[in-house]
């Protein structure tokens, strides 16, 4: 968990931030989040799931910067300096450290918190903490405007500090840009990176799917928005599916004053769409397309 | 036989695949919810409770009348999960990993550490399937300290085998769900978001290095790509569940597919034939962690 990005004085209040979460993952934020920046005006767009980022791959970026992302430290054992006395392996809570021989040990760097604790114990200052390149983060122009987005090594640590980092960037941008609407495509769950996203943005709008799953994870996701005195809105992907449930989730969002901001039916032109490399507000037409511009007037009008 | 079900992008179909293979092996099997953020298993399995305990982390708690607010606790913290305000250090419980570097530093024994409540861990039985659940409270940060303590349920020499519904993504809590397993089923949809996510998810499970293959949810729903792709790259595709409204609409009300329509469950076996003799041969292991 991070720190709260640091919220502006003055005209930086004109900024509105809106992001998209869900709880469970694959319920369409990324597909909501690009349809919406074809419909708004004047925004900034921030890829805020570090760890299975999306969003680029339906809106095109031209990378005009690119950044390395370093944060926190990692172990590295000098081999020709230890001794194998083993007190860095039983000290360390993360099982990271592998017996090479002779009681050498190395460092399993996926195990590896970054906490410091060996280098400071080992008695022959075998151990050093190097800066850990955890990911990249860049900035692009595409066709909806700015966007700032990030990859994540695999097996990375401190995705939640990469979150708040795109944020902040994001919103460094749009002061410097005059541009009035911050939206951030969420990441789905509700552990650090999801709190990271959530802290001191304008408002988030939750999109789940009719389901047993994606009800329990809409509430536990709802209540992190709520400790947090975020505004919610929800809406429901593939609301078709199963129209008792989708009654069910606006009954109960009403119930606890949130705000519902419609329904999308289940639509195979959404998958084409994606796969064309396109926002689904590009290529789709029909009900699918009004469903999609009715939710995008109730957030905004609300806004 | 310890077999985690991981994917990358969330929703492809790991708690779908997760449940419905552990129904259809017949046989006692143990499936370990480590999607500690938001775990679903039992609202597919229904099973009955058979114990539930706290999970906490060990966080510092300051002794104030043995500290001299010398600041080293904070320093060492590569967390930030201490500060010194005067000369007074305040704990973050929430920012805390629980390392031991402040406790191990401190000189002058002046910090101990107690416990802090994080999440639950729920064991349930259902039919021969037991469920171990771990869940993160609402506002709490670190899912790993859960996933750890969830894993820990099951002794290394369990018999009978043992499913992994994993997190989602590709940092610290889908790793550690992964680590230590005999293989690794990633689901993938074929989509371009869920193949972008599953090259994601090889490279993490590579880094690991444990044998993987992929099953295909929803075939027929959008293109070949993600086969092309597991034909490039020499990743067994350990089956395939074809594109059916009906699979979602029971699926949305928490029924098993493989309770409803027998010929799911012969799917789910030959699947899991294909995940075992992967498990054996030891497969596409990489040697990193080995």
């Amino acid at each position: 968990m991070n720190r709260l990005p640091e919220q502006g004085s003055g005209h930086q209040k004109q900024i509105t931030e809106l992001v998209i979460l869900s709880g469970k993952g694959g319920t369409g934020k990324t597909t909501l989040a690009a349809s919406f920046a074809t419909l708004a005006r004047s925004l900034v767009l921030a890829d805020c799931d570090v760890d299975a980022a999306d969003l680029h791959l339906v809106t095109s970026p031209e990378i005009r910067q690119r950044h390395p992302f370093i944060a926190g430290k990692e172990a590295v054992v000098d081999e020709s300096a230890c001794t194998g006395c083993g007190l860095c392996a039983s000290a360390c809570r993360f099982d990271a450290f592998q017996e090479i021989r002779d009681g050498k040990r190395r460092v399993i760097p996926v195990r590896c918190e970054g906490c410091g604790l060996c280098v400071h114990i080992c008695p022959e200052a075998a151990i050093r903490f190097e800066d850990r390149v955890c990911g990249e983060w860049m900035v692009s122009d595409t066709r909806f405007g700015p966007m700032v987005h990030a990859r994540l090594h695999a097996a990375g640590e401190n995705s939640g500090k990469l979150v708040t980092l795109v944020r902040k960037e994001a919103r460094r941008i749009a002061t410097e840009r005059s541009r009035s609407l911050i939206l951030v495509d969420g990441p789905p769950g509700i552990g650090c990176p999801v709190i990271s996203s959530v802290t001191g943005s304008s408002a988030v709008l939750m999109v789940t799917e009719p389901s047993v799953s994606g009800i329990h994870d809409l509430e536990r996701v709802t209540a992190l928005a709520r400790g947090f005195g975020v505004p919610v809105f929800v809406c429901v992907n593939k609301a078709d599916i199963d129209m008792s449930l989708t009654e069910e989730i606006k009954r109960r969002t009403e119930d606890s004053h949130d705000r519902f901001a419609g329904t999308i039916g289940f639509d195979e032109q959404m998958v084409r769409a994606q796969l064309e490399g396109k926002s689904a507000m590009e290529s789709i037409t029909g009900n699918t397309r009004a469903m999609i511009e009715r939710i995008w007037e109730n957030i905004w009008t609300a806004m | 036989m310890r077999i985690a079900i991981a994917s990358g992008k969330g929703g492809t179909g790991k708690t779908f695949v997760t449940v419905n293979l552990a129904r259809s092996l017949g046989m006692p099997v143990t499936v370990l919810d480590c999607d500690v953020e938001e775990p679903n298993s039992n609202l597919f399995l229904h099973g009955d409770l058979v114990s539930q305990s706290r999970v906490s982390v060990c966080v510092p708690h300051v002794l104030e009348d043995a500290c001299t607010g010398c600041r080293v606790c904070a320093d060492a913290c590569q967390f930030n999960a201490i500060a010194v305000i005067g000369r007074k250090p305040l704990v973050f419980e929430d920012m805390c990993h629980s390392c031991g570097v402040c406790t191990t530093l401190c000189p002058h024994d002046a910090l101990i550490e107690v416990p802090h409540e994080i999440g639950t861990v729920t064991v349930r039985q259902s039919q021969h399937v037991s469920l171990v659940e771990g869940l993160l409270d609402v506002g709490k940060a670190l899912a790993v300290p859960v996933i750890r303590q969830v894993k820990g349920q099951v002794g290394a020499d369990t018999d009978h085998p043992v499913l992994i519904d994993a997190p989602p993504g590709t940092s610290c809590p889908m790793v550690w769900a992964v680590d230590g397993c005999d293989a690794v089923v990633l689901v993938a949809e074929p989509t371009a978001f869920s193949l972008h996510d599953l090259t994601l998810a090889v490279d993490t499970v590579r880094e690991v290095g444990v044998s993987f293959g992929v099953v295909i949810n929803k075939d027929g729903l959008g293109d070949d790509r993600v086969a092309r792709y597991c034909e490039s790259e020499g990743i067994p595709i350990l089956g395939r569940i074809p594109f059916d409204l009906d699979i979602a609409r029971r699926y949305a009300t928490g029924a098993l597919i493989v309770d409803k329509e027998p010929r799911y469950r012969d799917l789910f076996l030959q699947m899991w034939q294909s995940i075992t003799h992967l498990a054996q041969i030891g497969g596409n292991r990489d040697e990193s962690l080995a």
